[in-house]
């Protein structure tokens, strides 16, 4: 019987047999054949294992990056990006990770079916990274075991239902119908370019009636984006610390530094390709378990999809946002340079995946509520919005706000910089009832419109 | 003939898995549950990796060239897929 019980405890404490586990269960409760139970669970803990090695080669680039930059800028550089982030947040929280992520499922449905907001999110990776970043955040803020847990899926269900309530009234005017919302932790960011478009764009015609050049879409390549704008990432830096008085070869790992340059932004987009061929093995029994479940305890809400669903709706506002949205990241990056001496803030580069991805989505926003300048300034106020907030995320998240690379959406570090400042002056269980009292937000409102109604 | 339907977007995580879930859907009700049906990146697309794309408008331009591509204008209606994949397996004589 202690054999057993030591075998369970060796389970809950080993992240990927944790999460191969819950696939386990899940796939069983879904009474799917073996062979599907054997295949779904297998791949899943795959999944978690590919992310780790993914991380591994993503540090290896990025150490050589943050070194060379501290050198050259005397400052830290980082650069934005999800996947890079938490690969490396799952080394130290997967555990709390895994089940902040299943919990935090379960209370997603507990509020659609409750509360007035009516939504289940579907999109698995952001899910995934949000749980991440809640489990960070408040292990530095002295919450563990099962306060943790509980504390952090009730802030991931209320982030889930929360951010698509925020997007639905400019989703209408985008997609023209009630059918489907929108889940992806950029809204902050796209609710702004919508509200900068209805401020300044009155009037103005929509992007969809220009004549927009087609060959920049090579970008829509993630892998090759993320390799040329690393690439120059790279090259700067290498070329400014090869003139500055101390440089050792070995920094450029004893390549001159065109080819160390070659290598190591290949290298980067390499590790980022294999985080996320990782996380897709990870969640792709996940979110179709719940999909189903969640349809059959709440068939009346909405479910919140992925960005690239409004894409198709202002393909001209895509490509133009993602131009607008990096002029606006390297716009920031000169703000943070020149406020740099008195701040001691990072430097946060424009990372080409959050400006793209987002900054596309805000200027579909932007469009949708003030044509193509709405489109334009929301992009760019997206661009600067997303430079700034991983600056003041970096304090809240402990060791890992030392790593070259940091949360990139605006949702994870809004939630991050808010959670972490209360985490700063309420510490241990007053911050578990602080979670509690946001999960219940939604469920008291939903009762008053139901009183009122 | 078509051994297997790839549903593509930018990095294949979110909508490409979308897509597929609906292509399974979709296919379930023509009986046709032999039909391998994947989601990637577009990084994954090269000529070969499937014998037939699935992506939303936006997508095609980077897709273009590599095999025959189901492109939907709204890409999480299944009533379009539905329509514009059967049309398709109707035209290579699958159905």
């Amino acid at each position: 019987m202690t054999n057993f019980l030591m075998i369970i405890q060796d389970v809950l404490s080993t992240p990927a047999l944790l999460i191969g586990a819950m696939a386990l269960i899940g796939l069983i409760a879904q009474g799917k054949p073996i062979e599907d139970v054997i295949k779904g669970t297998l791949k899943t803990i795959l999944g978690f294992i590919i992310i780790g090695a993914g991380a591994g080669i993503l540090v290896g680039a990025l150490d050589y990056f943050g070194t060379l930059f501290n050198f050259a800028f005397g400052v830290q550089g980082v650069v934005p990006n999800n996947e890079a982030i938490v690969s490396l947040a799952l080394n130290e929280y997967a555990q709390a990770t895994a089940l902040i992520m299943a919990f935090g499922m379960f209370a997603n449905i507990l509020l659609a079916r409750f509360s007035a907001w009516k939504y289940i999110f579907l999109t698995g990776h952001h899910t995934l990274y949000m749980a991440a970043l809640i489990a960070v955040v408040l292990s530095v803020g002295g919450l563990e075991g099962w306060q943790l847990i509980v504390a952090g899926s009730a802030l991931l269900g209320f982030t889930m239902v929360f951010f698509p309530m925020l997007a639905q009234k400019t989703m209408l005017k985008i997609t023209g119908n009630d059918s489907i919302a929108f889940g992806h932790f950029g809204t902050i960011g796209y609710v702004f370019s919508a509200w900068l478009g209805s401020l300044f764009g009155k009037g103005s015609k929509s992007t969809e009636e220009i004549k927009f050049p087609k060959r920049l879409s090579f970008l829509r390549d993630t892998a090759v984006a993320i390799a040329l704008t690393m690439f120059i990432f790279f090259l700067l830096v290498s070329v400014i610390a090869n003139f500055r008085e101390g440089f050792d070869i070995e920094m450029t790992a004893g390549l001159n530094w065109f080819l160390f340059s070659v290598i190591q932004s290949l290298t980067f987009a390499g590790g980022v390709y294999i985080v996320l061929s990782g996380v897709r093995l990870l969640i792709a029994e996940i979110v179709p378990a719940f999909k189903g479940i969640s349809e059959k305890i709440v068939p009346n809400a909405l479910p919140a999809l992925d960005c690239p669903i409004v894409f198709p709706f202002a393909e001209n506002a895509v490509l133009l946002g993602f131009l607008v949205s990096f002029i606006g990241g390297l716009a920031g990056l000169g703000i943070l340079v020149l406020l740099g001496g008195t701040l001691s803030l990072p430097l946060i580069l424009p990372g080409v995946i959050p400006h793209f991805f987002c900054g596309a989505t805000a200027g579909v926003f932007g469009n949708a509520t003030g044509g193509r300048k709405g489109a334009i300034l929301g992009a760019f106020g997206h661009g600067l919005l997303i430079t700034f907030l991983p600056a003041f995320l970096m304090p809240v998240l402990g060791t890992l706000g030392f790593a070259n690379t940091t949360f990139s959406d605006s949702d994870f570090t809004v939630v991050g910089i808010v959670m972490g400042n209360i985490a700063n002056v309420i510490q241990g269980s007053g911050l578990l009832i602080v979670s509690l009292v946001i999960f219940l937000i939604p469920i008291a409102l939903g009762l008053v419109k139901s009183k009122k109604a | 003939m078509v051994k297997k339907i790839q549903c593509v977007c930018g990095v294949g995580l979110g909508s490409s898995f979308l897509v597929e879930m609906n292509v399974k859907k979709v296919l379930g009700k023509l009986g046709l549950k032999e039909i391998e049906v994947d989601h990637s990146a577009a990084t994954d697309v090269y000529k070969g990796s499937a014998d037939l794309y699935v992506c939303g408008k936006d997508m095609y331009n980077t897709l273009a060239n590599q095999g025959p591509c189901v492109v939907l204008n709204n890409i999480i209606s299944v009533e379009e897929l539905e329509e514009k994949l059967s049309a398709y397996l109707k035209e290579v004589g699958v159905i």
